[in-house]
């Protein structure tokens, strides 16, 4: 039985087990429909041209999630950013774990899909933007098809949250090969700001299948900052789907570190909804083996004035595969736009490659638009200048390579992050050097 | 034919202003429409063509038959009826144009601008002409001098029967007959083009020259050209083309292959200003053209193209670097106006070590039009120490039309080097500001900020060609500025 076939078996009896809950119910349904009809993508489809998922999904995945595992604090600790006070909605094989988290009601809602899925007192909002922000796609309409748990965040109006959140989801799947579908809802109302941290860990070498779906709403004068943290076993693969729309004057950060995982697929799509948005899209991506990741950004101009700034950068060794496929749409009406896009490569291997795809789709006449996308190497005659003053050559590479990518990490918020992820990318390169100097 | 002499074509070309848009009245033979085996055997034996070109023929209709139409490009048009097309029109007598008269008075006055009669250009720079009227190949000129050097440059029909051992090695070894539909269709029923072989460490003396005219009403016209340029031989290759106003689309499906062997240098420059349809968007040339060059060790391929004309286009000019240390080049400008749409760009395939190729397209859309780039650059994993530099730049006119860039970079070396850079902008208010202050009203001050945009493109056409050029960009874009 193929996936998709258990997959649409599953849903039968995922269905008769879900709440009566009308609204949900129906576009699950409707959902489960899309997917059926579209199937996963394949490398027919031009978004999928480079990024082929066969392999993945010939998998056994177990598809509901089973009883808790509990896990122990001490064991996981290092998985957290924990020398920071943080609010923390950690899920286990997809169950949420009390145990691990830390939530709140208390004028900010940091909680759980399932009971703003379930409650009463939620259902406005989860009339207004469940499933209002997510394309149809066949992987988003999966995940909306058994969207059951993940993060719910909501922020009211004129709120600073003073702590990061943290989303963690781990699995243990010991047994057997698993596959998550979390489904995250972020609502920031005017003029509030909230930092997100999101990262998905696997415990076991068992293959891991994670269909991953979040909707942002930034509402006017909004400030968000999320960081994705991809540095999963190679035995995991993730597709993150990322949906936000942003309303005037707000801004918007997401950061991607790839580091980790067998395959990711990063879909980030940004729609503008009003005028003077700022969003940015940054990324760092340093794998190797037989490692992929793949970036699929979208950023739409609708409405006048609005900037959006990409910038991803790749190092690439062994047998691993990057792919960057960034489309920047402008509508006609979206005059002003300051869209900027870059992506810059270096491959460190024979055998690696990467296949980098920056689309401009332009309608409005008065806009500034670029794109730039190099694949290169280091810089020799700066290699040469730090090996002749002692540097060893592979510590003199470290360096370069952490240069390179130094322009991402600088526009993140929270210090503790960088520290992380610098230790991340000196573990990566293979070198034991502190590269703050 | 044998009677055509150089004193007629010269008489012939003295007309040359008003036979653009013109509906030359000859009496064609044309074929039935349609697409059969039958058909493609017939153009064949029309041809006197020998066995193992019918046989190459045939094959080609078989794969296309099985073809789907491709329908990945940015492009939105009515797709035409391969069914309701003759294959096959030869003008039977020596062109007799009528009176001027007959010419639309619109096409006859963007001429006059154009103001270049073909006369004049061949006593410019001693351009050999090879004018194609329809399909069949009408006169050479100058063949005598270039037979004196060895070089060969006649219809390619001609050179089938002349030359069948050369004809035979090369064609479909750069574009196969199953590369894509429209090659596959060209392959089948192509009815003639031009041949050029330079031999041996050779420089072509002249810059070759081919004008292609999209004449009888309802024919397809498909072109086949072979450019061979052996072991370090130089040649400069010129195409121009333009096609009388039609209201019904016309379908142009050329295929043209370049091969340059080990140290040599071809470069082809093509001007294309086919109808591109009115005001309204209707009528104009589709063109669907498949052009790749092949590069041995050493060699290089330069394209230089400059696209005001047509209704639909649909054309990447590639180069294949096979052989170490060989170079590929693409230079472009491409103008859209009205409801024209242009899907075009360049692949550059990198096999060999130390190639280098180089991209700069220039797109300017203005009107309702839709102009995208579509590029690849390809890395082969043996392909140590690649280059490529590619920059994209559009300019927008207008707040109804739209600029795309598409374009795919894959390298499989880590010693590739590869620099893609794109813009999108739009005229400054300043620039014009500043042009108008000085007394340069506002449609010369956009002409000449569009050629200042197009400067390094235009730069590298043949100099009879860029002053063409030139006033081409001023007259497509005229009055794209309210």
């Amino acid at each position: 039985m193929s996936l998709k076939e258990k997959l649409l078996s599953s849903f039968i009896v995922f269905e008769n087990q879900a709440e009566v809950d009308s609204y949900v119910n129906e576009v699950r349904n409707e959902a489960i429909k899309t997917f059926e009809e579209k199937g996963f993508p394949t490398k027919k489809d031009e978004a999928w041209k480079y990024t082929s998922l066969n392999k993945i999904l010939k998998e056994d995945y177990s598809v509901f999630p089973k009883q808790e595992n509990a896990l122990e604090y001490k064991d996981v600790k290092k998985y957290f950013i924990h020398d920071i006070d943080t609010y923390k909605i950690v899920f286990i094989d997809g169950k949420y774990s009390s145990h691990l988290s830390e939530t709140t009601h208390d004028g900010i809602d940091v909680c759980l899909m399932s009971a703003a899925l379930t409650k009463p007192k939620y259902r406005l909002v989860i009339e207004n933007y469940f499933n209002k922000a997510s394309n149809k796609d066949s992987l988003s309409s999966l995940n909306t098809a058994f969207s059951k748990e993940g993060a719910y965040i909501h922020i009211p109006k004129g709120k600073v949250v003073e702590k990061p959140i943290q989303i963690i989801h781990f699995s243990t799947g010991d047994e057997s090969s698993t596959m998550l579908q979390p489904r995250n809802l972020i609502v920031v109302e005017e003029n509030s700001h909230v930092q997100i941290i999101e990262r998905h860990q696997s415990l076991t070498s068992n293959p891991v299948l994670t269909n991953s779906v979040t909707e942002v709403f930034a509402k006017k004068r909004a400030i968000i900052d999320y960081y994705k943290i991809q540095n999963d076993t190679q035995a995991s693969s993730l597709i993150d789907n990322t949906f936000i729309k942003q309303k005037q004057e707000s801004f918007v950060s997401v950061h991607t570190f790839s580091f980790g995982g067998k395959l990711t697929r990063n879909n980030l799509n940004f729609y503008q909804e009003g005028e003077r948005i700022d969003s940015t899209l940054k990324g760092v991506t340093i794998i190797g083996d037989k490692q992929h990741v793949d970036h699929n950004t979208l950023v739409h101009h609708i409405e006048p004035n609005c900037e959006s700034h990409q910038d991803y950068k790749g190092i690439f060794a062994d047998s691993s595969t990057g792919v960057f496929n960034g489309k920047v749409v402008v509508e006609k009406e979206a005059q002003k736009t300051n869209a900027f896009q870059a992506n810059n490569n270096i491959l460190i291997s024979d055998k690696a490659a990467i296949n980098t795809k920056p689309q401009l789709e332009i309608f409005a006449d008065d806009v500034k638009c670029s794109h730039g996308c190099t694949i290169g190497q280091l810089d020799e005659s700066a290699l040469f200048y730090m090996r002749s003053r002692g540097i060893p050559e592979k510590e003199a590479k470290a360096l370069l390579m952490y240069a390179f990518s130094n322009n991402v990490l600088s526009s993140v918020k929270i210090p503790e992050i960088k520290e992380r992820i610098t230790k991340i990318i000196a573990k990566q390169l293979g070198v034991n050097i502190g590269f703050d100097l | 034919m044998s009677k055509y002499t150089e004193d007629d074509l010269r008489e012939e070309l003295k007309t040359k202003e008003y036979e653009y848009g013109f509906y030359t009245d000859i009496e064609s033979e044309t074929f039935p429409n349609g697409l059969n085996e039958d058909i493609v055997k017939a153009i064949s034996k029309k041809k006197e063509e020998p066995e193992w070109m019918t046989e190459w023929r045939l094959e080609a209709f078989r794969i296309w038959k099985d073809m789907e139409e491709p329908e990945w490009a940015n492009v939105n048009y009515e797709k035409p009826d391969f069914q309701g097309i003759s294959y096959y029109s030869a003008p039977n007598s020596k062109p007799k144009y009528d009176s001027i008269d007959e010419v639309d008075p619109e096409l006859l006055a963007t001429f006059d601008k154009l103001g270049i009669s073909l006369d004049e250009q061949k006593k410019l720079a001693g351009v050999a002409m090879d004018v194609v009227v329809d399909s069949v190949s009408v006169a050479t000129t100058f063949k005598e001098t270039l037979a004196e050097q060895g070089i060969i440059f006649m219809s390619i029909s001609e050179a089938i029967k002349e030359h069948p051992e050369l004809v035979k090695k090369y064609i479909g070894t750069v574009v196969p007959q199953k590369d894509n539909f429209y090659a596959a269709l060209n392959s089948a029923v192509f009815s003639d083009g031009s041949f050029c072989y330079i031999p041996k460490g050779v420089r072509c003396p002249m810059e070759l020259s081919t004008y292609f005219r999209i004449n009888q009403a309802g024919t397809g016209q498909f072109e086949r050209t072979l450019v061979i340029a052996d072991e370090g031989s130089y040649v400069s290759y010129l195409e121009g083309c333009t096609a009388p106003s039609r209201d019904e689309n016309q379908l142009h499906a050329a295929v043209v292959e370049l091969i340059a062997l080990d140290d040599s240098e071809i470069k082809y420059s093509t001007v294309q200003n086919w109808f591109p349809g009115n005001a309204e968007g209707k009528g104009g040339v589709f063109n669907f053209v498949t052009k790749r060059g092949l590069c041995e060790t050493n060699a290089k391929i330069s394209w230089t193209q400059v696209e005001t004309g047509s209704a639909v286009t649909w054309k990447y000019p590639s180069c294949v670097l096979k052989g170490n240390n060989s170079v590929g080049e693409f230079y472009s400008i491409a103008v859209t106006n009205n409801y024209q749409q242009a899907d075009t760009g360049t692949k550059m395939i990198h096999l060999g070590k130390n190639t280098k190729s180089t991209i700069i397209s220039k797109g300017i859309s203005a009107g309702k039009s839709q102009n995208s780039y579509r590029g690849l650059v390809q890395i082969n994993s043996r392909a140590e120490n690649a280059r490529n530099f590619s920059q994209c730049d559009s300019l927008l006119m207008g707040n109804e039309c739209g600029a795309h860039t598409f374009p795919y970079i894959e390298a499989k070396n880590q010693t590739a080097q590869i620099e893609h850079e794109a813009t999108t902008s739009k005229i400054g208010e300043d620039q014009i500001f500043y042009c108008n202050q000085r007394g340069i009203d506002t449609e010369k001050a956009i002409a000449l900020i569009v050629n200042g945009f197009s400067k390094e493109v235009l730069n590298k056409l043949p100099m009879e060609f860029a002053v063409e050029a030139q006033k081409l960009l001023e007259i497509s874009l005229e009055g794209s500025v309210g």
